[in-house]
């Protein structure tokens, strides 16, 4: 016990110094992130862009003329450890508020600890269950897999469809997807023909495929899925000419899926995707577009990296939590809180985000641009 | 005789004395927390010197019993409507149960034969967990109730935090462990098990049930395993399948190998040790896995018997 205490504090005396000018009246912020892990390409680019954005900010002077302080740990996507982090941080290290939880098990393993400390937690994972039933400590900024399916049915609904055909995968993101699927599409009066599934790691989906085919009166395929699976079902596609139109989830809106399909089988393949993926497309007038175009140049210069969703995610947090700081004009955990509730109208990456007692989301279904792959690049369908 | 049971003794007493004393430095309570997680570690490690230490048996799937004990805290109150301690208990059972089903036809076979296999249902239990979706939650995890016992303490006039009550409980449980491990060591089962350890020919020359002490030891243990896992489950509130996981198996191994497989409290210490370490190395979070590969290496090549023997062996042998 002796070694942990003297190390831990030699430990804290070496992370002090490692900060540049550590004024005595900073806002110390804490993260615990997966930077490491299965779960690092998520929590990678999000560690990187609160360093990246911390920095700018004390450049430009602090929040409320104080300097922020982030103390940032990597839990390596363990909800064990990630749990430990969030005590360290609100015990040991005083934090005014907690920014994490790459996943939802994470983000879940952390929550009971700060809503005992009643310390502020936003959350940068997927799942709806982090903020419904409403916490009172505990926000977001992913929009919800139910969210996309919303925006995939209106588009269906607008372009006359009605009877679909499902074809998703059995990971975690497909089944989930899936599920929120189903359970909003009776909303729309849409008609599911034909439900098929495919393992995570399946090489070929043209049996599944086939089937849907073979169904009379579908009008239109959707694949909830995420990794390489969509990109097969692309591929496939375009090989058995089903010639109905495609509709793929978020969960593959990168640059990386036209790769991995081919530019030629993804050609006209629709799905939602952030303003962030479609930077440079986006109109002059857009709301979202200086937001998204910054971030995605400071991102890209300070590490040379392309910019990618989930790194956008934590932009948003730190955006909502310092915009929160500043309107509260006190960095108090439970003033924090009460500011975050009330953000209002604050543009991020995923969206324009206004929170209320009742919704600590914030987000709409403009949060998502419905995209279509044309040429091998993005192109904004709305 | 005598210097064995004071040499027992002494264990606990240092143990014990550890456990009570150690508050007193603590700056925050953040290091409960990290107590308490020593002492869950170290619960199941403790089990693991039995199988390993004692009957000189490898396993590499001691989480999937970790694994059982947690989950059957976050289920059996909801599907059985047990209270959670009595879940506990349920999840041992059923840990002792799989354990005895599992090793039986194994362990009459010589060799690695109980490592691999062991892997192999490790990590059947976590994909288990992990794909029975609408029964687990799958990968996300799934919650686990209050045990309950925080607000009977309270209702009797003793206020802990949540940190301090788990500290202070598996602290409590580990002192129990150890001291059971410990008397089996002088039992005649533990001499049966020790005597499979040095040569198996010549224990089944002397009459020993070679088969049945290896089950045994590997039943111990994973009861052990499990009500770790019980323990962590309840005092987390949440539970995902990682704690089942590959790397949770190997990470008790090497705790125990690095503190001492053969003394209880070398291998406690090898859990303290292998738990505070990410905490102290957040500094240097790039190189963590790195030190640790480094810390074990060491380890094996100049400490053989684990860390504490070896240190104890060094002590003793520069007083004679």
């Amino acid at each position: 016990m002796k070694f942990s205490a003297t190390t831990a504090l030699a430990g804290s005396l070496a992370l002090v110094l490692g900060f540049a000018a550590p004024a005595f009246a900073d806002i110390k912020i804490g993260a615990t992130i997966s930077e490491t892990g299965p779960a690092s390409f998520l929590g990678d680019p999000e560690a990187k862009t609160l360093k990246m954005l911390v920095e700018e900010i004390n450049a430009a002077g602090g929040v409320n003329g104080e300097k922020l302080e982030l103390v940032v740990y990597d839990d390596g996507g363990d909800p064990n450890k990630a749990r430990t982090f969030a005590t360290r941080l609100v015990e040991d290290d005083e934090v005014v508020a907690v920014i994490g939880g790459t996943t939802t098990g994470t983000s879940m393993a952390i929550i009971p600890v700060l809503g005992d400390a009643e310390v502020p937690f936003i959350s940068l994972a997927g799942a709806v269950e982090i903020i419904d039933p409403v916490k009172p400590f505990v926000f977001k900024t992913p929009h919800t897999d139910r969210m996309a399916c919303a925006k995939i049915f209106e588009d269906m609904k607008k372009n006359g469809i009605t009877k679909i055909g499902l074809i998703s995968g059995s990971d975690g993101f497909g089944a989930s997807m899936h599920k929120q699927c189903l359970a909003i599409i009776g909303e729309y009066g849409i008609e599911v023909l034909a439900d098929e599934t495919y393992g995570p790691t399946d090489a070929d989906m043209t049996p599944q495929l086939t089937n849907i085919k073979g169904k009379d009166g579908i009008q239109a395929v959707l694949n909830p899925g995420f990794g390489q699976g969509p990109a097969i079902v692309t591929r496939n596609y375009a090989q058995l000419a089903v010639g109905l139109p495609l509709y793929q989830s978020h969960g593959v809106a990168s640059d990386g899926f036209i790769e991995l399909a081919g530019a030629q089988a993804a050609e006209g393949v629709k799905l939602p995707g952030t303003a962030l993926l479609v930077a440079g497309l986006l109109p002059e007038n857009d709301p979202q577009r200086a937001v998204v175009v910054a971030y995605k140049e400071a991102y890209e210069k300070a590490t040379g990296k392309p910019v990618s969703t989930f790194g956008g995610y934590a932009h948003d947090a730190l955006r909502i939590l310092v915009d929160a700081i500043k309107r509260a004009g006190s960095a108090e955990p439970s003033a924090i809180r009460d500011a975050i509730e009330g953000t209002s109208g604050l543009v991020g990456t995923t969206g324009t985000v206004t929170m209320s007692a009742t919704d600590h989301l914030g987000l709409d279904l403009s949060a998502f641009r419905m995209l279509k792959i044309e040429d091998g690049g993005w192109k904004i369908v709305e | 005789m005598i210097m064995r049971l004071s040499s027992k003794a002494t264990t606990l007493l240092i143990l014990a004395a550890v456990i009570a004393i150690a508050p007193f430095f603590f700056p925050s309570s953040y290091y409960f927390r990290v107590g308490s997680l020593i002492f869950v570690n170290g619960l199941a490690v403790t089990g693991l010197v039995i199988l390993i230490g004692y009957a000189g048996q490898i396993s590499l799937g001691h989480a999937g019993f970790a694994g059982i004990g947690a989950y059957a805290c976050a289920l059996a109150p909801i599907h059985l409507g047990l209270h959670p301690a009595l879940a506990a208990i349920l999840g041992a059972l059923l840990s002792a149960a799989i354990a005895f089903l599992v090793g039986r036809p194994i362990l009459r076979l010589k060799g690695y034969y109980l490592a691999v296999a062991s892997l192999g249902f490790g990590i059947l239990v976590s994909m288990v967990l992990s794909n029975e979706a609408q029964l687990t939650g799958g990968p996300d995890g799934m919650a686990v109730p209050e045990l309950g016992l925080r607000a009977v303490l309270k209702a009797v006039g003793i206020d802990l935090s949540n940190t301090e009550f788990w500290y202070a409980f598996s602290g409590l449980a580990l002192v129990l462990g150890a001291w059971l491990a410990l008397n089996l060591y002088h039992s005649p089962t533990g001499r049966a098990l020790r005597a499979l350890h040095g040569s198996e020919v010549a224990a089944r020359t002397v009459g020993v049930d070679v088969a049945h002490y290896k089950l045994v030891a590997f039943v111990i243990s994973a009861i052990y395993a499990s009500v770790s896992g019980s323990l962590l489950a309840l005092q987390n509130k949440f539970i995902t399948p990682d704690v089942a996981g590959f790397m949770h198996s190997i990470e008790m191994v090497t705790m125990a190998v690095l503190g001492g497989a053969g003394s209880v409290l070398g291998a406690i210490l090898g859990a303290a040790i292998l738990t505070t370490l990410p905490q102290v190395l957040t500094v240097f979070q790039e190189y963590e896995q790195l030190m640790l590969g480094l810390v074990m290496m060491l380890v094996m090549i100049f400490m053989r018997e684990g860390l504490l023997p070896s240190v104890a062996h060094r002590i003793r042998g520069r007083g004679e």
